[in-house]
């Protein structure tokens, strides 16, 4: 019963009707609407870098003994992590679990402070921000989580989710209309304004989706982080909240980290795609660089386990099949990560870290024996 | 009431042609305080030995449920099975004792379910679950069922089985507790194998592993298998035959390649290009609009009819065919296809130009 009933509907719209002071503030269609991108001077140019990230690590420490903890180790999450999002694009990180891509996302909305590198918002190192800097940063730059069910406040109505971000950033909604932008908001992400009176419990995964994206977009962000947003959503569900994620972007001139592990779904929103494997990043280029020439091990054999759909295509890719696990990233592997999994490690792949640069292939490849192949079919069409 | 032949090889009855299991306007009810919820609605396939029939469709549109009615394993009440039968080698299983079903289960049917740490028990080592089978169904001795553990961690492919067997479900990894879970479900060489989504919370590389084991397990014993997922890929690449299901009702039905070359139910058309594909960039995704359908309330005439852009409605629709108030029966559209629409015959056409 994942679909608000009928008698709540009317319930909500009756609601709102009956206090039309509240719900219909006298200002025009015409007012300042949130629909509306800042004034493209503020925005600046498309092709700016916006965000920059450099050496980025972050390390948990783990600890032995109850009352004294003493740290007997560090799970290396990010272990030197580099990236660039210009304006108005979209990059994608991908990665199967545990490879620290969460990780990465979570430092850059500032949740987790790194252990080292420099995180740099429009040249601004982010891990030296304080005070106003940091709650400006933390307004432009907002994040979508993967759960729609764990990330909304089961006591909140939607109104307020929405809305909650003025009450920090009061400037950006003058008190007076904020009911009105709310409810543009909902209509904007395609949910019914009238639902600003429910919580979230009456809402499907997909419109709850709908809701954090609209929170997000109510303080009008440059960058929006988006950790998983499809991974919980059935398929049909997941192409809608896919399609309005890119009107939103040509609307408003956002940019976007896009987090999954779904590689479908990255290949069709992305500009660029970075591949993480345990903390690093092992290969980077556009989409058409990474999928149709992988020139990582690692990339090619994830790119090979995705099964394709079209059965004309069937038994025409290359067979990739990885041996063991992903090794612990409280123990890494010395020199390249992902040596002990590869078909190709020598000597030097346990003692020299690969540097992430090009090597022939026209984009980065962190792999001492980087070689362009073609993995997976490309489709006719 | 017991001489169900279940020592004969699976290749040998292969070779009689009958089919292991058919299922026969299948009808599952959940009775909740709030009302009826009619999770299958009369589904009925077969499937023979060596097969792979995929069952394809979102949350909620019935696949597990009726799963989880071949294996008897539904809660009772609520739920209730309201009608059809289950023939498993010619004998219907609802109409069996209790313990007769128990005697299928394991050697006849058995199961692997999606998430593999819930499913096994967390106080025993995988090597006493796992020759559980053995002891409750051929009376083996502990340490018989053991020594009988080892071998079967050993054939799917669980690195030091015999290091292994005595650890807990917590020490294994995700790809490596599914593998255990198909050693249990595999120990008395089943005639078929139900896999409720297998892999859906594995990675794409430890998906391919697990995938890879399944179809090898399946070559050697001949088992039959059905697979019960919402992952196109994975149905491209496992399966023979495909029944997709929606709102409790098997929508369409045939070759995984004819019905992924040529779709012949707007579901099934929508699904296709609702997906993105990672062997290309291609253009701007076509979601099917609208939500799933509430068990509780499905839509009259065509389930699917209020989320459709090929419905036909009143005036519009040929006579005795109204989406909103005819329901289509599932038919023979063309040779090996079935679906259950009224204007197949257009969608199959559009979608072969």
């Amino acid at each position: 019963m994942s679909q608000p009933s009928e008698s709540g509907a009317t319930a909500a719209s009756s609601l709102s009707k009956s206090s039309p002071s509240k719900s219909l503030p006298e200002s025009s269609p015409s007012s300042p609407s949130l629909a509306e991108p800042a004034p493209s001077g503020a925005r600046g140019a498309t092709g700016e870098t916006l965000l920059e990230v450099r050496g980025l690590q972050k390390h948990f420490p783990l600890t032995q003994g109850i009352v004294f903890k003493r740290t007997v180790g560090h799970v290396r999450a990010v272990d030197g992590v580099d990236l660039t999002l210009h304006r108005g694009e979209t990059v994608g990180l991908v990665g199967e679990s545990g490879c620290g891509k969460s990780t990465v996302s979570k430092l850059i909305v500032a949740l987790e402070r790194p252990t080292a590198g420099s995180i740099l918002y429009k040249g601004r190192d982010v891990a030296r921000m304080g005070g106003r800097a940091l709650k400006d940063y933390r307004r432009e730059v907002q994040i979508i989580f993967q759960d729609p069910y764990a990330s909304l406040n089961p006591r909140m109505t939607v109104g307020d989710i929405v809305a909650e971000g003025w009450a920090v950033h009061s400037d950006v909604a003058p008190r007076k209309g904020r009911l009105k932008r709310t409810q543009e908001l909902l209509d904007r992400v395609g949910l019914n304004p009238d639902y600003v009176n429910r919580y979230p419990h009456q809402f499907s995964g997909g419109q709850r989706q709908r809701i954090g994206i609209a929170r997000a977009l109510a303080l009008q962000p440059e960058v929006i982080v988006c950790d998983e947003p499809v991974s919980a959503l059935d398929v049909s569900v997941q192409a809608q909240v896919v399609n309005l994620l890119e009107d939103l972007q040509d609307e408003f001139g956002l940019s976007y980290l896009f987090i999954a592990h779904d590689l479908s779904v990255v290949r069709h929103i992305s500009d660029r795609v970075a591949v993480m494997y345990l903390g690093h990043i092992v290969e980077e280029g556009t989409d058409e660089q990474v999928y149709a020439s992988p020139s990582h091990p690692y990339t090619q054999a994830l790119l090979s386990s995705v099964p394709l759909h079209e059965p004309h295509l069937r038994g025409q890719k290359d067979r990739i099949l990885l041996q063991g696990d992903v090794p612990s990233p409280a123990d890494p592997p010395s020199g390249c990560r992902f040596r002990t999994r590869c078909w190709k490690a020598q000597d030097v792949c346990a003692q020299e870290v690969p540097a992430l640069v090009d090597r022939g292939q026209g984009h980065p490849s962190a792999c001492h024996f980087a070689e362009a192949r073609m993995v997976v079919p490309v489709d006719v069409e | 009431m017991t001489n169900l032949d279940l020592t004969k090889p699976t290749a040998e009855l292969a070779a009689q042609g009958t089919p292991l299991l058919e299922v026969d306007d299948l009808r599952v009810e959940f009775r909740t305080r709030s009302g009826v919820v009619n999770a299958v609605n009369g589904v009925s396939y077969s499937l023979g030995a060596g097969e792979t029939l995929a069952i394809l469709g979102e949350s909620g549109s019935g696949k597990s449920v009726s799963a989880q009615a071949i294996m008897g394993i539904l809660e009772t009440p609520p739920a209730v099975i309201s009608g059809g039968g289950i023939w498993f080698q010619g004998r219907n299983v609802l109409e069996m004792s209790a313990e007769d079903q128990r005697k299928i289960r394991g050697p006849g049917i058995s199961m692997i379910f999606q998430d593999a740490l819930s499913s096994l028990n967390p106080v025993y080592s995988v090597g006493f679950q796992i020759g559980e089978m053995f002891r409750a169904h051929r009376g083996m001795s502990k340490k018989a069922a053991r020594a009988k553990a080892v071998e079967l961690m050993d054939r799917v492919r669980i690195p030091a089985a015999a290091r292994r067997v005595d650890d807990y479900p917590h020490q294994f990894s995700g790809g490596m507790r599914q593998r255990v879970m198909i050693a249990m479900a595999i120990a008395l060489d089943p005639r078929i194998l139900i896999a409720d989504e297998p892999t859906t919370a594995l990675d794409v590389t430890v998906q391919a592993q697990v995938m890879d084991l399944l179809k090898d397990l399946q070559q050697e014993t001949g088992m039959g298998l059905i697979l019960i997922t919402h992952d196109l890929g994975v149905v491209n690449e496992v399966a023979d035959n495909v029944a997709v299901m929606y709102a409790g009702e098997i929508v369409e039905r045939g070759t995984v390649d004819d019905v992924f070359s040529r779709p012949s139910h707007p579901y099934t058309d929508g699904l296709m290009s609702s997906v993105p594909q990672v062997e290309a960039k291609g253009g701007r995704l076509r979601p099917i609009a609208g939500q799933p359908p509430n068990l509780a309330a499905i839509p009259s005439g065509c389930p699917f009819h209020p989320r459709c852009s090929r419905r036909r409605l009143g005036a519009e629709a040929a006579p005795g065919r109204d989406c909103a108030t005819d329901v289509p029966p599932l038919r023979l559209v063309v040779p090996g296809r079935e679906a259950a629409c009224h204007y197949s015959e257009e969608v199959l056409g559009v979608a072969a130009e």
